[in-house]
């Protein structure tokens, strides 16, 4: 998602890491953890687990804010937003987030938060500065996904059990145009550009390329796996290289993450890793690319150049969502 | 002793419960009434006060829900009770959730019940209903019921989903072309539990068969699966009582001693199935048998399309959404109601009708498909029209298995591993349509 720099942030961690050889490289990875109500902390230079962060009840979705010094995590059986500090990890506040949040993204000018209550077919518009619920919006039923368009003028929630993609106005907070999508649609991500918006689709096996200025569905990426049954091929996570070449997907029990040209929608690689692939991250230099495998409690680090898996990190209980700070 | 335990639990959760959801209910409804009206260009719809009729361009799709009274003996435990609202609730849901799809497509999904009536009346009031154009009706009913009401409505534009019946022969040699089968067959039920057996490698059986014809019937199909994935049946007994003896003061001292003598000269066996379907006896089994081995079929381990303790694929708030609705827990005829309700929902979503003969052709097509919190889509089996569906393998507290098992492998998909298979049908009606 958005990667903030900051010069600051990433010196303070050098002084940190005088014995790595490329300092520069080294990030800071952060996994939620939903059956351990932990955050497992990964340096992303040694790809060794250096922190485990003790959270609220099942953590979920999980982003950076603040110019990544704050860490959110939605903690969906507490019905809050927790917020840490993410060079001490020190409990900095809870958020309100309405009930069972689980997944959220935050307005590119760095408030407010946009929250997917799963429980309540809402999304609630929370001020991470003043703690107050700025409004209710009710959508689908499950609503799951968010994404905020890069101009900050769209918010985009996906509604698993309704199927659809439901765009939502900034200012106005209406529904401007629901999109219907395939079944259960779990996350929704803009290329860098904004100039497309793709959603997983997690039981219908695709992912809908919609063109976010006409509103509509303009294409449908599937997938095939040799000796895969078709059920098993379920998308989640979605990610884009910021040129807006390359999109990586996460397809759950298949244990796959496909490559894909995202200008042609071909898939030009599976890569094998750890068990129930669900959710993605680059890291700033987008050199490697981090997978959270639920039933396998481990996180598969792939090299993007190479595009092969180096490694797998385990980490806590029923890995979820993961981000990557800029420091 | 256990039995009143739970039910503390149950009622005490059940009071705290409604509390809170009725705390967070009025706090989504005044947030609601208080902003803005957020789907202003959509023209939301209140589904209970309108007629058939267009309004506002909204399309209005009926769906009516009949169950048949039945005489049913009062099963042994006092939790096996039926609620009144059994299935119904479930139906329920799916309305509400397929209209808060429809919200944004101008669809409003509205439910007819009636209170349970004899089969002729049922018949009676389905024909007006089909009469009146209404193309969706959900039934709990007997099979000889459902096949009369299938006669009765084949000359209308009008499916039936059978959300009750387990009955392998309305898939099979009285399978009808507009009915359709949510609920899994009893072969699909006994071949999730004992794919189970089969892969703890649990496979001398003894099967302790009740005298009611239900319990017959699960009997012949768990000889049929233990054969068809290679398991023994070292022994075929029945299980004599008076039916209706449940209450008596005391009791327990005398089952104490009946089941031990009972099960004493079995071979040795690794599981005890009972064939109970009317839950008369078989929960006397568990921890009394002569030797100490599990018990499963119809209760100690059973297979069921529902589990109550679910939380597997999403579920938590499905769940949930059902418990606020309803004040209770899902049952698998809820389960089995909503998948036919939103089989509907899903139907007229991906076409964007009402008309009952495009969304019954739909349904037939192989572009359906329904998520229902099994973890993958489930489609209905072209030629009978059953609903392919993951099972729990569970105890009464949680699930301990899903079936289909590892390990057995289909060309099509692991799903047909349970039940009536493509090559082994007996049903003609879907294949000259």
């Amino acid at each position: 998602m958005r990667q903030h720099r900051s010069i600051i942030a990433s010196l303070t961690v050098l002084a940190a890491l005088v014995l790595a050889p490329f300092p520069a490289a080294a990030y800071k990875v952060f996994v939620s953890n939903e059956k351990d109500n932990t955050v497992s902390v990964i340096d992303s230079e040694t790809l060794k687990v250096i922190h485990e962060i003790k959270v609220g009840q099942r953590p979920r979705g999980i982003i950076l804010a603040k110019n990544d010094t704050w860490l959110l995590i939605c903690t969906s059986d507490d019905h809050r937003i927790e917020v840490y500090d993410a060079n001490t990890y020190e409990f900095i506040k809870n958020l309100p987030s309405g009930p069972d949040p689980e997944l959220f993204d935050l307005h590119p000018s760095g408030n407010p938060l946009y929250i997917a209550n799963e429980d309540d077919n809402l999304v609630t518009v929370v001020d991470i500065d003043t703690d107050k619920i700025l409004a209710e919006i009710p959508v689908g039923v499950e609503p799951e996904g968010m994404a905020v368009s890069p101009d900050g003028k769209i918010v985009v929630n996906t509604s698993e059990t309704t199927n659809m993609a439901h765009f939502i106005d900034t200012k106005t907070h209406e529904i401007v145009a629901n999109i219907l999508v395939d079944n259960r649609p779990r996350v929704a991500q803009f290329t860098s550009d904004g100039k497309q918006l793709w959603v997983s689709a997690e039981i219908g096996g695709t992912v809908t390329v919609i063109d976010p200025a006409k509103k509509e569905a303009v294409h449908k990426i599937t997938f095939e796996i040799p000796g895969i049954n078709d059920d098993a091929i379920q998308p989640v996570g979605i990610r884009f290289t910021k040129d807006g070449k390359l999109a990586f997907v996460a397809l759950g029990p298949s244990n796959r993450v496909a490559v894909i040209n995202a200008q042609t929608y071909e898939v030009e690689k599976y890569l094998l890793v750890g068990q129930r692939v669900w959710n993605l991250a680059l890291t700033p230099d987008e050199k490697l690319l981090f997978t959270t495998n639920g039933t396998s409690n481990d996180v598969s680090v792939i090299d993007v150049q190479k595009l092969r898996v180096i490694k797998s990190i385990t980490v806590g209980r029923y890995p979820w969502g993961v981000v990557v700070a800029n420091h | 002793m256990s039995n009143l335990l739970n039910r503390n639990i149950v009622t005490g959760r059940r009071k705290s419960l409604p509390i809170f959801l009725c705390a967070v209910a009025v706090a989504i409804m005044s947030s609601t009434f208080n902003s803005k009206p957020v789907f202003s260009q959509e023209a939301p719809t209140q589904n209970q006060n309108k007629s058939d009729s267009k309004q506002d361009g909204v399309i209005e799709i009926p769906i009516a829900y009949l169950r048949e009274k039945r005489d049913r003996l009062p099963p042994l435990s006092l939790l096996d009770f039926r609620p009144d609202d059994d299935g119904i609730a479930g139906a329920q849901l799916a309305v509400d959730d397929n209209n808060t799809t429809g919200r944004f497509l101008k669809q409003s999904f509205r439910m007819e019940e009636n209170p349970a009536t004899t089969r002729d009346e049922l018949i009676k009031i389905a024909t007006q209903k089909a009469e009146q154009g209404l193309g969706f009706f959900v039934v709990d009913v007997t099979p000889d019921t459902l096949l009369a009401l299938s006669d009765a409505l084949k000359n209308y534009n009008a499916v039936i989903f059978n959300a009750g019946a387990t009955d392998d022969r309305l898939r099979q040699e009285d399978c009808r072309l507009n009915v359709k089968h949510t609920a899994p067959s009893r072969a699909m039920l006994t071949d999730a539990l004992i794919q189970y057996l089969a892969w703890k490698r649990w496979r001398n059986l003894v099967l302790i068969s009740g005298p009611q014809p239900n319990d017959q019937l699960f009997a012949a199909s768990i000889r049929h699966s233990a054969k068809r994935f290679g398991l023994k049946i070292l022994e075929d007994r029945t299980f004599k009582y008076e039916a209706g003896s449940r209450r008596a003061d005391g009791g327990y001292e005398q089952v104490q001693q009946q089941i031990p003598s009972f099960t004493q000269d079995l071979p040795d066996y690794d599981v005890l199935i009972v064939a109970d379907e009317s839950k008369q006896f078989g929960d006397y089994f568990p921890y009394r048998t002569w030797i100490a081995r599990p018990v499963a079929g119809t209760q100690g381990l059973y297979p069921t399309s529902w589990h109550p303790a679910s939380e597997l694929w999403g579920a938590t708030q499905f769940q949930n959404r059902f418990q606020r609705k309803s004040g209770r827990v899902m049952r698998p005829l809820d389960y089995a109601a909503w998948m036919a309700v939103r089989s509907i929902g899903e139907a007229a979503t991906r076409t964007n009708t009402g008309n009952p003969k495009t969304l019954i052709g739909y349904m037939l097509s192989d572009r359906f498909e329904l998520a229902a919190f099994k973890g993958q889509k489930l489609t209905y089996r072209p030629w009978n029209a059953q609903l392919r569906q993951p099972l729990f393998v569970a105890t009464d507290k949680i699930h301990v298995s899903v079936s289909p098992q590892p390990g057995f492998l289909h060309q099509v998909t692991e799903l047909d591993t349970l039940g009536i298979d493509r090559p082994e049908t007996k049903c003609t009606a879907f294949t000259n349509r």
